[in-house]
Order: C-alpha cells, then structure tokens, then sequence
C-alpha cells in the first residue's frame, strides 16, 4: 500500500496499532456497513428541540439523524446545534430551525478508507449511511471504525493461531512407525534478488509446526548460508531438502557441480573463492560454512570436483544443549 | 531503547510502512559483512550496515533482527524496502557514519549484542 505517506498519517490516528500496513489494507477491505449501527435513535421534522435536549441525555447520545416519514434522510442535529439553540434559549422552536441540512453522507458499500477521508475532511463526528435512494439505513462513527478494524486484527490473529496450532499438532495427529514431513526447494545459481527466500519459507514452516524460536533461528541461519553458497559457488544451482521429524530436523543441500576441490580448505574460517561481485554483497568472507558448523549439532560435507558437492546437516529437538554428545555420533 | 528513541537519536528516516515506535530494542551491532552479521548478533538487536541489498532483510529475518539502519543517507533499491514491508523488519536510513552512528547508541545506553570472536562456539540462540 504505497499511497502518499502524510494523509495515511491523518487517517489512521492511532499510533499504538502495532501493524500499520494491515490496518490499511483492512481499512480499504472492510465495508461501511459491516461496522455502522443500524439500529439508530432518529427524529421526526415537527419535533421540538425540547425533546432532542431529553433524548440526548437519556440516551447519552451527541447526535442523531432527521428522517421524514418516508425514511429520506433530511438532516443531523448535533451537541453543537442543541447548544446553539440553548444560548438562545429557544427550546420551543422546532428541529428545523437548527438542524444541518448541508450532510455528508456514505454508502454502506464503501470501504472503511472512504469514512475515514470524510470525516478528515469534514471534521463531523459522525456520518448518516444512505443508500442509493438516499434511504438513511445506519450511522457510523469514529469509533465504530477503530472497534471493526481491532475486531478484523483480531480475528487475523487468531486465524494465524489456528494455522499454528493445526500445524503443530501434524506430528500428534498422524500414527505411524516413522513420520516425517518433507520440504523441497530447488535453488537457482546466480539469482541473488530471491535470495534466502528458501530458508525465509522453512523458518516460517518450523515456527508454525511448533519449534522454539531459537530452533527456527539456528535453522534459519545455516539453511540461509547453505542457499546462499548455492547461488553463489554453483554452476547450475541445485536442491535444498529438509526433512523434519519429532525428534530432529535433516537438512541437505545438494548440487550438480563444479563440485570442491579441496573440502578440508573449504572448511577453513576465512577461506573463499567468491569473485569480487560476490564480497560486494556483502557475502564470500569465507564464513558460512564455519557459521553453519556453529548452528547445526552434526555437519558433513562431501564433494567430488568437477561432479558436485553435498551438505549434510541436523539439529536434535529433544537434545538441544547436548551439542557434544551429538557431535561423537556418525552422522 | 524503544525504536522512536532510536529513529531521534540517528536523526533516521523511516523507509517502511511498518513502525512501531514502542517496539523495544534491546542492543546493537554493525557490520557490512552478512556472514559477520550471522555469526555474532544475538536475537532483538538493531543493525547497523551500509549494505543496501535485499540479502540485508534476509539475513535480519534469519538473525531476528529487530531493525535495521542504513548508514550515510543510503537510499536502497525498492526491492529491499518491499521484502522489509513484506518481512515487517523495520528499515531506516540514517545521514551519520558507522562509527558515528555506534557511539550515538552506545552512548545513549545501547548494548552491544555483538558475541566476540572468542564466544562464538555456540551460535547465540540459548
């Protein structure tokens, strides 16, 4: 939503709302008359302003709508009006005499974003709803507006725990000896701009099968230097593969050339073969297999020059300060 | 420190749709080097770079980076801005210098959450 930033700040007045951007795409998705009230306290023309000061306070209301018998809408007495009148001390005149004709209306198929610029605009506390026939069927306020976009965020909120929750309960709900879940990723060499979107798709995968953040960014890390040596070092790119179960996270990255010709001085912190292009950006310092060593409990790298190499990684759930003993097993 | 302090105290200017000024940071690191980046910050730092690149967000989503701040007024390509809006990582682009920038911080009470080299045989996550 890149519409002009200063009247995005005029319209969304509340600045504790923590997802700005949601809130305007919401605020251009909801409809005027998912949050108007419909039920409405309105008056009759002949009316006296007596009777508009008497409901005003019963009904702790600042305003109300003037419709004639047939439902036009006519006009709106408000707070002001009623003190106007009061300074005059004109209480036996009819509403006529001090209501505002001059309206500013909307339809209740207009989204939330129409609401907000008019009432920017107009200054007006509230507007009357009419429909196409100039029928008057709701009114809506400042308020209202607020109460139906936290309500939407709300429900984005939950819809987002609905998801985690189904997700991570995937292992609980499916019997079978071994179970696990697969995700396949194939990785272009030389495609920097889409970088990393692999490992940003997995860590948001873990998170919602139900992994502790600090799982999902260790993860995150060596998965995201794994892609990141695809795109750079590889001639035709190749395959990331993590394979999660209950009790350990398998992640391979593989590819089908140029391969390394020596891994142990791969291996060395600081070694790199990248081209200049590549340190440009801020990548190739010869850290990312060092980086990945330090995330993962076991790592292996196999590769045949000139047939291409394998990266074998894992982490352990149920182990997870048990980095040591993880380490003496084979991988 | 809560970002709207951050954003005063390096004079910034906020690139991204997404801004929430009471979203506490809780320290600081500086590199240009994304593997240096990965290898030291710990979680809920902002990060100071003067790399513009999309890898930037990428790497701050890897690192749960709570922000990130551009050094010397640079203005980076849109597709850096979109994957920050689309990521919600707060991008912000500063006129200071790294070194000016880091005692602006430092001095205003923010941590380092950079690990030193000789704490580095865990990656930062416990």
């Amino acid at each position: 939503m890149a519409t002009n930033p200063p009247q995005r700040k005029r319209i969304i007045s509340d600045q504790e709302a923590e997802n700005i951007s949601r809130v305007e795409e919401l605020a251009y998705e909801i409809k005027v008359s998912e949050v108007m009230s419909s039920d409405i306290i309105s008056f009759s023309p002949e009316i006296k302003m007596q009777e508009v000061l008497e409901v005003f306070r019963q009904k702790r209301i600042s305003g109300a709508p003037i419709v004639s018998p047939h439902g036009d809408l006519i006009g709106v007495i408000s707070m002001e009006d009623l003190i106007r009148c009061l300074v005059d001390t004109d209480l036996d005149s009819t509403i006529n005499k001090y209501m505002t004709t001059k309206l500013t209306t909307i339809l209740p198929t207009d989204p939330l974003i129409e609401a907000s610029k008019k009432f920017v605009s107009t200054n007006f506390g509230r507007l009357p709803v009419v429909d196409k026939d100039q029928k008057l069927v709701g009114m809506i306020t400042k308020g209202d507006i607020n109460r139906g976009l936290l309500r939407a965020l709300e429900t984005d909120y939950q819809e987002e725990e609905i998801r985690k929750y189904r997700a991570s309960h995937l292992f609980e709900d499916i019997e079978s000896d071994r179970t696990s879940l697969i995700l396949r990723y194939q990785i272009q060499q030389g495609d920097f701009d889409i970088g990393g979107q692999a490992s940003s798709n997995i860590k948001r995968a873990l998170i919602r099968l139900g992994a502790s953040k600090q799982i999902a960014r260790r993860c995150g890390i060596a998965i995201y230097e794994a892609e990141m040596n695809l795109i750079i070092h590889t001639t035709e790119g190749g395959v990331l593969r993590v394979e999660i179960e209950p009790h350990q996270i398998s992640i391979d990255a593989y590819d089908y050339g140029p391969g390394i010709k020596d891994v142990d001085l791969a291996m060395k912190p600081g070694y790199s073969t990248a081209s200049d292009a590549v340190r440009e950006m801020g990548f190739g310092a010869g850290m990312g297999l060092v980086n990945i060593s330090r995330c993962v409990d076991q790592m292996k790298l196999e590769s045949v020059w000139g047939k291409g190499s394998r990266l074998k990684m894992r982490l352990f759930l149920d182990s997870v300060h048990n980095k040591n003993e993880a380490e003496n097993q084979k991988l | 420190m809560n970002l709207g302090d951050l954003v005063n105290i390096v004079d910034g200017n906020v690139l991204t749709d997404l801004f929430n000024k009471n979203e506490v940071i809780l320290g600081g690191c500086g590199a240009d080097l994304m593997s240096d980046v990965l290898a030291s910050i710990e979680p809920g730092a902002v990060l100071l770079t003067g790399l513009c690149n999309p890898q930037v967000i990428r790497t701050a989503q890897m690192a749960d980076v709570a922000a990130v701040v551009l050094v010397r007024g640079k203005i980076p390509p849109e597709s850096t801005i979109e994957l920050a809006n689309d990521e919600e990582i707060p991008l912000i682009t500063s006129p200071f210098g790294m070194f000016e920038l880091c005692g602006r911080l430092f001095k205003a009470g923010l941590p380092s959450l950079e690990k030193s080299v000789s704490d580095q045989s865990e990656c930062g996550c416990e």
